[in-house]
């Protein structure tokens, strides 16, 4: 498996009135041809901006990529020009957005909208372009499409316009497809129908997905390999084997203890307790430990590394220091660990 | 849509009624007579004139006269105008409003959205300021004011250009000037919020993430949105325009509408009065209507008469 793109200590900050925003600080991950990687955390830990800022799309205003590499096939991506970016953009990097309904232009047919990105990156005529444009379209499931490319998004429902966006991104074949959780707004049978969409396109072209989310069920479905953000950082990083069955920081503990299955219907849903760290000021050491009960007290002194579980599986918590105490994880996220695996070995989590 | 036009035509012709109906009877209230000015003529001679004009009759009867007038489409002819039809008073003086007004909205528009747009571009930056102060100028200051300083600063000192009055192509660039830069403060102004508001948005997002180039972001994607508001208060500003400004034709001396209206209201020439009020209600009215249709073709979110699905 070759390395397709390798994200190195990347810290961004955003200037605000308030002060400076640490909003990643040092996230390093890599994604392989052909795979998937789901970046899961809770909102504000740093996921979005990360895939904002590989796309090349950080508002100039007010977003400062502070250090670290983004490399794409071997070159930074943070040192091409705008005009370079606008190349790989929609050709070798594309982009699927949470929300549907917002994310295509209201007065353009959608047939354009789509052909517009094949003539922009491919030397192909105008007929060329409509004709991918429709094949396209049949190929993420669109009924009628030589009918439909001369209609208007407000004439498309949620799950079909979320159909025409993963469409025009598929448009150029790109290596990497980055999808922000591109299921989130749509309703629960139609998230199953496009992560099935996406599966399928996957099989078929080979593109790599990162798939950023913040729906254990989801990653569980799709993903190859997980990374666990919290507050800008990769604090767990592993297989989703690892990450489902042999999970070792508290926080992706907390993660799958607070994600409801069939069997904990009896039980309280566990909530991690207290709130996000403020980015504005990070907390010094281990910034999960204030909600952390298995919280030492290096944790608040000293920022635990990255310790080596598996050569898959890496977590950031002192807890796996040799010197540290033997600590289990709690008795109902083991059981919440089960139902998983009960209803993975039934052929996957549908959610 | 035929449908819908016939029926919104129905409304029209009511709407039309009704304004000609209140403004009769609003008139009537006047104080004075059509020969309130007229001291020369003796009460005989007054009462004579009063009579053929049927000024005499009862209100109502009168109001019957001039509607059923109306239907044939007569206007009447003016009290102060030696008996000329109103019908030709206007056609005669609404070129050069009509002309001087289309020319003031389309320079005006396209100066302000030009204006707008690079302020949304360059948000917030020196750029964005500057015209932003261009634009809060063209609205605070008269266009009387700027009429003025046109004409010391290009007729008087620079001699470029004739400082009033009407017939040639280069006695219309003045006052066109002057009257533009109330709807380039609009356009620029209105421009520039729906911009930014727009270039904000996710499509124009995903059209980045698509690797478009910026102008096609700006241009294909952000401007197009941002007219589609434009167009509602365009249409009443054209109407107001070529329906004659009264100060600007003053100041430059230009035989238009806006002089006129002022004119026959001081000398009570009812018919006159009546004539241009028509004139320019049913200016607007045309002009909501072929807004409305305008939206339908420029926004497809709208089609008018059910012709969506």
């Amino acid at each position: 498996m070759t390395k397709l793109l390798e994200v190195k200590d990347l810290t961004i900050s955003f200037n605000t009135y308030n002060g400076e925003v640490q909003a990643v600080r040092g996230v390093s991950f890599d994604l392989n041809e052909g795979e998937t990687l789901a970046i899961v955390g809770e909102s504000g830990s740093g996921k979005s901006v990360t895939s904002t800022a590989i796309m090349g799309l950080l508002p100039k205003s007010n977003a400062i990529v502070k250090s670290g590499q983004i490399l794409y096939q071997g070159e930074d991506l943070l040192k091409k020009s705008p005009k370079e970016m606008q190349k790989i953009r929609g050709q070798e990097i594309s982009m699927v957005f949470q929300d549907p309904m917002t994310s295509l232009n209201p007065t353009m047919k959608i047939g354009k909208q789509i052909a517009e990105v094949i003539i922009k990156h491919q030397n192909v005529s105008r007929n060329e372009a409509y004709e991918r444009t429709v094949e396209l379209l049949r190929e993420v499931g669109i009924p009628n499409p030589e009918q439909r490319i001369k209609e208007y998004p407000h004439q498309f429902s949620g799950g079909m316009r979320q159909r025409v966006v993963i469409a025009m991104a598929l448009a150029c074949n790109p290596k990497i497809l980055i999808c922000d959780e591109p299921t989130t707004a749509l309703d629960v049978t139609i998230q199953a129908q496009i992560l099935e969409l996406m599966k399928d396109i996957q099989k078929r072209t080979n593109t790599a997905i990162i798939f950023i989310t913040h729906d254990l069920g989801v990653v569980a479905n799709v993903a190859d390999r997980v990374a666990v953000m919290y507050a800008g950082k990769v604090v767990e990083t592993g297989t989703v084997d690892d990450i489902f069955y042999d999970p070792r920081h508290p926080y992706t503990w907390g993660l799958l203890g607070s994600m409801p299955t069939p069997d904990s219907k009896e039980e309280q849903l566990y909530a991690i307790p207290g709130t996000p760290p403020d980015m504005l000021n990070p907390p010094k050491g281990d910034a999960f430990a204030p909600r952390n009960q298995f919280a030492m007290e290096i944790d608040t002194v000293m920022e635990p590394p990255m310790f080596k579980v598996s050569d898959t599986h890496y977590a950031a918590t002192w807890l796996l220091h040799p010197n540290a105490p033997k600590v289990e994880m709690p008795e109902s996220v083991k059981r919440r660990i089960q139902g998983i695996g009960k209803l993975r070995k039934k052929g996957g989590i549908k959610i | 849509m035929l449908r819908y036009l016939i029926k919104r035509i129905g409304y029209m012709l009511l709407t039309l009624f009704l304004i000609a109906t209140v403004t009769f009877f609003l008139m009537k209230l006047l104080p004075g007579t059509p020969l309130s000015a007229a001291d020369k003529l003796s009460p005989e001679q007054q009462a004579i004139v009063l009579e053929k004009y049927g000024l005499n009759d009862p209100i109502p009867v009168q109001y019957v006269r001039y509607m059923s007038g109306l239907l044939k489409g007569d206007l009447g002819v003016s009290f102060a105008f030696d008996n000329t039809p109103v019908t030709k008073i206007l056609m005669d003086r609404l070129g050069p409003s009509a002309l001087l007004g289309f020319q003031a909205v389309i320079v005006g528009a396209i100066v302000g959205i030009l204006l707008g747009l690079i302020s949304s571009v360059f948000h917030n930056g020196i750029i964005d300021y500057t015209s932003t102060i261009i634009a809060v100028l063209g609205t605070s200051i008269p266009s009387f004011i700027f009429a003025g300083l046109l004409q010391y600063l290009f007729a008087v000192k620079l001699e470029i250009f004739p400082v009033a009055l009407w017939g040639e192509p280069k006695h219309a660039i003045l006052p066109t000037l002057a009257l533009a830069i109330t709807p380039m403060a609009t356009c620029a102004r209105f421009i520039r919020t729906e911009m930014v508001e727009v270039l904000n948005s996710q499509f124009i997002l995903t059209a980045r993430a698509k690797g478009l180039s910026e102008v096609a972001v700006v241009f294909r994607h952000g401007l197009r949105n941002a007219l589609i508001p434009l167009v509602t208060i365009i249409g009443p500003m054209v109407v107001s325009l070529m329906t004659g400004s009264m100060v600007i034709e003053k100041i430059f001396a230009i035989p238009g509408i806006g002089e006129q209206f002022v004119d026959s209201v001081y000398v009570n020439d009812y018919p006159t009065i009546m004539g241009t009020t028509l004139l320019y209600a049913s200016g607007f009215i045309v002009v909501l209507l072929i807004i409305d249709i305008l939206y339908g073709i420029i926004d497809p979110r709208i089609r008018i008469g059910g012709g969506g699905k």
